[in-house]
């Protein structure tokens, strides 16, 4: 199983900051999500990516988790030479990190 | 004042805008205001510089179209309107939109300016501290082009106390678009902080328009959206305590749906606890999403906070030229092909004396935005080589696409269609400024 198949991803940009918010699909893959996406799992997954640092943000109330990852824009949109200087394509790119199925 | 609730749509969600979902809105949503948000972090450093060649430029370069297409619509249905579309001159704006006005037949229209976000001269006057990096306003001396601050609903709440059909500004917090009706409409105070939070909520679910009615969400049997090509833009009723219900036209494109909210409600959010705006620190984490039917959804439990005692302020300056050129390759040894071209390029930038440190040598098709862990084990058919690099001159700039079109006759195996481009670099810099230094004024001009 991929994370593809229990949530969906949206991606967005502050300056420097790269924020990845995931969904979780159902309110039963929630506990899930919370256990299989780590900061250390997501830097593990995009060893290519500048980290300063990952804060991640709990929201139990809409089954999402949001991801804050500083300094992984080149400097931010206005001035990185990156083909995708928002790195709006950062948060397809988790889209097939692994997910360990829950033990029956 | 009015206790009905107030609908108001989403006419654009960036400067380049599709128009037609927005005048659909307008004819058939029965809207009360429809907002347009159309100003990106550089976009007003671009359009001072347009300003600067044109005292009478400086406003979007779309306003003239969305004006000439929206006013006769929004002044048969009674429906207000609302945008930053004034960029770095919102009085040349709404003396634009006067003039189409007129030539529309539109007599009496009003068009209310806002201005106020412009800080150059007090940016400049002292060193404010830089947010995100070293230094402070003045270092960057003459390369500043502009300087403006994020104002809040002030200016819009009382253009539309004066009667504006029309209100253009310029730099405003994006959902502050969509928050000044609500607060003009209901009479809310500016320190009722939970319905301003719940109000900020309903800017930021409409302001990247078409986003909420599954525009940035469709991934082919996984999130399928439906008739994307006619994808439509989203308005809100909201009720006079900020709760919300998010619909889209009958027979327009996409869908909205719990999902949708989520993500846009979450989009471009740092702490989502702390949603800084100039009018409020809104709270999202309480936020209730329930869908009603199909292409309906309730959004209500957002909170608020006072707001901060000062304003981030966007300073674009110059910031030297960049260059780029691209390649492709294809067929088998199409990858090693474009790395040695890739080699080519960055040793021959060396031999002149080109720092290539920080250029960027891209493979695109294999490691141009795939941040992953190095995956050889497929040898793709074609990819497209890209360098990338700064300068202190144009010329500089144009070396390197040069460098990359010379890869024609002097590189690898079967190269084609060079593209090469050299650019001067806008870039963006914050910092804060004390909120009462920045005083929002109203101009109104009337067909």
């Amino acid at each position: 199983m991929i994370l593809r198949d229990i949530a969906h991803v949206r991606t967005g940009d502050k300056g420097n900051t790269a924020q990845i918010a995931v969904f979780a699909r159902s309110p039963e893959a929630y506990p899930l999500l919370v256990r299989a996406i780590t900061a250390g799992r997501i830097a593990a997954h995009l060893p290519a990516l500048p980290i300063d640092s990952i804060t991640c943000y709990e929201l139990p109330g809409l089954c999402a988790l949001n991801f804050v990852i500083e300094g992984a824009l080149a400097g931010g949109v206005t001035r990185s030479l990156a083909l995708d200087p928002h790195g709006k394509t950062l948060g397809a790119q988790l889209l097939d990190l692994p997910i360990e199925e829950p033990a029956q | 004042m009015t206790t009905r609730p107030i609908r108001i749509g989403a006419g654009a969600g960036f400067s380049g805008d599709r128009i037609e979902p927005a005048t659909a809105l307008l004819e058939h949503a029965g809207l009360d205001y429809l907002a347009f948000e159309c100003l990106a972090e550089r976009t007003i450093g671009l359009a001072q510089a347009a300003r600067q060649l044109d005292p009478d430029g400086g406003y979007d370069p779309l306003l003239e179209a969305r004006m000439r297409a929206a006013l006769p619509l929004a002044s048969r249905g009674d429906v207000r309107l609302i945008s930053n579309m004034g960029a770095a001159n919102p009085l040349a704006a709404a003396r634009a939109t006067t003039r189409i006005a007129r030539e529309l037949g539109l007599s009496g229209y009003r068009t209310a300016a806002v201005v106020g976000d412009d800080v150059l001269d007090l940016i400049m006057a002292r060193p404010y501290p830089l947010i995100d990096r070293e230094g402070t306003s003045c270092d960057l001396g003459s390369a500043v082009v502009s300087a403006n601050a994020y104002m809040g609903v002030g200016g819009i709440v009382d253009a539309l106390a004066l009667g504006a059909d029309c209100v253009l500004t310029g730099r405003v917090c994006d959902p502050a678009l969509f928050l000044a009706p609500l607060v003009h409409a209901f009479g809310w105070s500016l320190d009722d902080w939970d319905r301003l939070g719940q109000g900020t909520m309903v800017g930021h679910l409409l302001e990247c328009a078409g986003q909420l009615c599954g525009g940035y969400f469709a991934d082919p049997g996984v999130k399928d959206v439906p008739d994307l090509a006619r994808l439509g833009f989203p308005f809100a009723e909201v009720d006079q305590d900020g709760g919300a219900t998010f619909a889209k036209l009958e027979g327009a494109g996409g869908l909205l749906t719990e999902a949708t909210c989520k993500e846009q409600l979450l989009y471009e959010i740092l702490d989502p606890a702390a949603y800084l705006q100039a009018d409020v620190v809104a709270d999202f984490t309480g936020a209730r999403i329930a869908p009603l039917g199909p292409d309906r959804v309730r959004v209500e439990g957002a909170r608020g906070r006072p707001c901060p005692g000062s304003l981030k302020v966007s300073i674009c300056y110059e910031d030297g030229f960049s260059g780029e050129g691209q390649i492709s390759y294809a067929g088998p040894g199409a990858a090693e092909r474009g790395r040695l071209a890739l080699d080519i390029v960055r040793e021959r930038l060396r031999m002149d004396g080109t720092d290539t440190s920080a250029m960027q040598f891209d493979l695109i098709g294999v490691d141009s935005v795939d941040r992953r862990s190095d995956d050889s084990s497929t040898a793709p058919r074609e990819v497209r080589v890209r360098v990338a690099g700064r300068s202190a001159t144009l010329g500089g700039a144009e070396r390197i696409g040069a460098e990359v079109e010379a890869l024609y006759t002097n590189g690898p195996m079967g190269g084609g269609g060079v593209t090469r481009s050299a650019r001067k670099v806008l870039a963006v810099a914050s910092t804060l400024i004390e909120r009462q230094l920045v005083r929002p004024q109203v101009i109104m001009e009337v067909a």
